[in-house]
């Protein structure tokens, strides 16, 4: 992370003094242990004390905090739940934290137009659960959806098991309200399917709380599907189960959900949930399929046959809804089941043509055996994103590092093989450093120069996704050809 | 390096569109982005001393149907990537529509320009529309640098999505010279439901009761009279139609639930799969409204309050479920009040107005759009005035 600002850090009394102007009574927090709970995100290893905390409440509040800090030079590192797992929320010792968690309210369903207008502090699944009783849902469901918030999955694009299908965050938002670090509220699309001007709702979705901070989000809602029905394959070679992902969707079918997971993997979450998976397989598909009863019927017949002749040796049809949910089990244990294998785990988050899939995995073990460290892959094989768990006891002296390698290396390989460094948590700290795998000089200052639009004074999450931030005045000057700065070699800022 | 003052330009290379923007950069001299031109009478660019055309630039790069995603050149002609998607059962899912015939332009549409337009066809209200499908691409911006952003997988969130900034742009940020798009299985069959007589307002509440069944309906049109009667339908009342498509079991299952769900609107009646893909062809292309002189408005608007927009236009066929609206009137300015009343926006397609072709921006909004346009762009020289027109 950039090194803290003596100046800012000394300054804290004053900041706070400030903040609390803006927001009254508990709304601020200084004090060094009730900044604790603030420290980290859901990229643990790394942690470190905010200078303080604000909670604002409404949108005003919202647009005075960024404004003041903007007019004070303050940093602002924007938290919805703290569910990240590349430290998108991951505080800075000279900034301060916008908790958005008071924004928890469901302002408006809107069935004629098949949309929720909720506050950005709302979990995922409570847009669901507000829902359910009339037959919707919302698509996207990562898996830290008890948790995770609608505005921190707006922040990074979250996906989920139903991407494939159902498409990511973006794919289905209809409008937010932002506030830029000037304090300005502006608000990006509406209920029509689409807005005047650049897509600029597009843009701010995914771009990890660097250029606004998100106050009110409305999401599409989708019926949900009269029935879905699960199948659970078990195949005696990574190979075999890739060559059936392509076979399924090469039959026309696009599951709702198309997971993949390895011996490792089938092995530990057997024996924490005893799902019933074949633990002598080396890899298991679970297929889901939803829609009408006739079709979930047809296509588990096409791709019972597919799984057949490609060597399936175990073959379950779920036959009702206790047993879906059983086959899930094991799948959305995996890394807790994982966590009882080992002290620690580190979860990657790559995506490749799946056509790679035994390259690539054969590289990772190779690469684990020349580590010294286990490995277990979670695979959303339908769209290629792959979750490698690498274990490790961060107790063990300089493992830790060792894991992040590992990891760093398995990334590198995901982009050599035409694939990116993530399909779905975001750069944040974690994969910061590696962005110059997948874009050059050019790439980067193009994206920057974005970031300068919004945030001239880059105030607003510094530190996060880009290796580095060159100052917006530079920028515009810079001139960049063919992905190399002229005189790369002079000092610059 | 390439004579800019020269009419029409045709880039060969990404190299010579690298080439030519820079140059224009340079010179501070303005260039018309152009694919097949079918779109160009949508708003005027001003200023422009040459044309840049990406026609030459038409090659199929990459195209790996068991990855579901193709790769292409820009000026790839959007007719012959859908056969080359056809032979593999597959399908461009946001369903571009070919508007050359609505426009009264000539060419043949091409992939960069329905990018670039943002456009897409009925199954919007299912599969998202051509920004949803953009996964990456490369480019030269208004510096005359070559950039690229996105990935080629369908399945990223590394970086900015720059994707979603470049689709509906109409060439103003950057010239694209290579983009991958997601493609996804052709259905196997579909079958259109019709029910005859509903008023704008009983017609937008039966799509949105279709749409709200777990149905997967994808594409919800309405017709007046006056559009049914030009046929294929040659009906004489206003029709509303609904599409289902997939596998045939499904389908059937699908439509006997629809007619269930639509009972209270009337009798619903099948179209067959010959006939089902012609109508929506003929919705997409807008084809009732081909031979009108009158200015041509497109509105987006929330679908619930579509039926709206029929208080202000002489004439309008109704898409997306009522939330994509070809109206035709002589007063725009009452139809672009119309459509924000409700908070959507028009865009004059055809003919000519007394306002400005695209909505203007107002307050912050425009402001931000106005530097991030600068970003790309800092010297206005990619179709200037095109979105302002």
């Amino acid at each position: 992370m950039p090194a803290p600002e003596p100046d800012l850090v000394a300054r804290k009394a004053e900041i706070v003094r400030a903040l609390k102007r803006i927001v009254a009574g508990e709304g601020v927090i200084g004090d060094p242990a009730a900044l604790v709970p603030y420290e980290s995100d859901g990229l643990s290893a790394y942690r470190q004390t905010p200078l303080a905390v604000v909670l604002p409440e409404t949108t005003d509040q919202v647009a005075r905090v960024l404004a003041w800090c903007q007019a004070n030079g303050v940093k602002v590192v924007p938290r919805g739940a703290g569910t990240s797992l590349s430290g998108g929320a991951l505080p800075l010792t000279d900034g301060v934290v916008l908790g958005m968690a008071k924004f928890n309210r469901i302002l408006e369903i809107d069935y004629a137009n098949r949309c929720a207008v909720v506050q950005p502090g709302v979990t995922n699944l409570a847009i669901s659960q507000a829902v359910q009783a009339d037959g919707f849902y919302y698509a996207p469901d990562p898996s830290s959806q008890i948790a995770c918030t609608i505005g921190g999955n707006v922040a990074e694009n979250s996906g989920g098991v139903h991407c494939l299908k159902y498409g990511l965050t973006t794919n289905n938002l209809l409008g937010v309200e932002i506030v830029t670090m000037a304090g300005e509220v502006i608000r990006l699309g509406s209920r029509a399917y689409d807005a005047a001007g650049y897509d600029l709702l597009g843009l701010v979705t995914g771009s990890e709380g660097l250029l606004g901070v998100v106050t009110e989000v409305t999401v599409r809602i989708l019926p949900t599907p009269e029935t879905a029905r699960a199948l659970l394959l078990g195949f005696p070679s990574v190979e075999a189960a890739g060559a059936t992902v392509g076979d399924i969707i090469a039959a026309g079918v696009i599951p709702a959900g198309l997971e993949m997971m390895d011996k490792p993997a089938i092995q530990a979450a057997e024996a924490f949930v005893h799902a019933g998976y074949p633990t002598q397989a080396e890899a298991l598909l679970i297929v889901e399929l939803d829609g009408p009863e006739a079709e979930c019927a047809e296509l588990a017949g096409h791709v019972r046959a597919l799984a057949k002749a490609r060597g399936a040796d175990f073959i379950r049809v779920s036959q009702d809804e206790a047993e879906r949910l059983a086959f899930w089990a094991g799948r959305k244990a995996a890394f807790p089941a994982v966590g009882r294998i080992a002290p620690d785990y580190y979860c990657m988050d790559g995506t490749i043509p799946r056509r790679q899939l035994p390259h690539v995995l054969t590289r990772i073990y190779e690469m684990a055996r020349d580590y010294g460290l286990g490995v277990a892959n979670v695979f959303h094989a339908g769209d290629g994103n792959l979750h490698p768990l690498i274990l490790y006891d961060a107790d063990n002296a300089g493992e830790l590092e060792k894991a992040e390698e590992f990891g760093a290396e398995i990334l590198k390989l995901c982009v050599a093989v035409g694939g990116v460094l993530t399909g779905e948590h975001g750069v944040g700290v974690e994969k910061r450093d590696l962005m110059g795998e997948m874009f050059d000089a050019t790439d980067l200052a193009c994206q920057q120069r974005v970031k300068c639009a919004f945030d001239p004074e880059l105030l607003l999450n510094p530190g996060k996704v880009f290796p580095s931030l060159h100052r917006c005045a530079e920028l515009g000057r810079m001139h960049v050809h063919a992905g190399k700065i002229a005189f790369p070699d002079l000092p610059r800022f | 390096m390439l004579d800019v003052a020269e009419h029409t330009i045709q880039a060969a290379s990404p190299e010579e569109v690298r080439e030519v923007v820079a140059a224009a950069a340079g010179a501070g001299r303005p260039l018309e982005i152009v694919g097949g031109g079918t779109k160009r009478g949508v708003g005027r660019t001003a200023g422009a001393e040459a044309t840049l055309s990406l026609t030459g630039l038409d090659a199929v790069l990459d195209y790996a149907p068991e990855e579901l995603v193709l790769t292409a050149r820009p000026g790839a002609r959007l007719k012959d990537l859908e056969k080359l998607v056809a032979s593999e059962g597959q399908m461009l899912p946001f369903e571009p529509p070919r508007l050359a015939k609505l426009l009264g332009a000539r060419g043949e549409p091409t992939l960069g320009g329905v990018l670039a337009a943002n456009l897409s066809g009925p199954r919007r209200v299912r599969a998202g529309a051509a920004r949803d499908h953009l996964l990456g691409f490369s480019a030269v911006n208004g510096r005359g640098e070559v950039f690229k952003a996105g990935g080629k997988v369908v399945k990223n969130v590394t970086g900015y999505d720059l994707s979603k900034l470049m689709a509906g742009s109409w060439g103003t940020l950057a010239v694209m010279t290579e983009v991958t798009i997601k493609v996804l299985p052709k259905p196997r069959m579909e079958t259109t439901l019709l029910v005859f007589g509903l008023d704008e307002r009983r017609a937008v509440e039966a799509m949105a009761a279709a749409l709200n069944a777990p149905l997967e309906v994808s594409g919800a049109a309405h017709l007046p009279a006056a559009a049914a009667a030009r046929g294929p339908l040659k009906a004489e009342m206003p029709v509303t139609a609904l599409r289902l498509e997939g596998f045939a079991a499904s389908v059937k299952a699908r439509a006997d639930s629809l007619a269930a769900a639509l009972k209270p609107f009337g009798h619903a009646q099948a179209l067959d799969g010959a006939h089902s893909r012609q109508f929506w062809t003929q919705v997409r292309e807008v084809e009732a409204f081909w031979r009108d002189p009158r200015p041509l408005w497109r509105a987006s608007v929330p679908p619930a309050a579509g039926w709206r927009m029929a208080e202000v236009a002489a004439e309008a066929i109704y898409d997306w479920g009522g939330g994509l609206v070809w109206a035709l009137a002589e007063d725009g300015a009452t139809v672009r009040a119309a459509a924000r009343a409700v908070g959507g926006h028009a865009t004059l397609y055809r003919g000519e107005a007394a306002i400005p072709a695209f909505d203007p921006l107002q307050g912050p909004l425009a402001a931000l759009s106005g530097r991030i346009k600068a970003a790309f762009d800092p010297h206005s020289i990619l179709n200037p005035g095109r979105l302002e027109a």
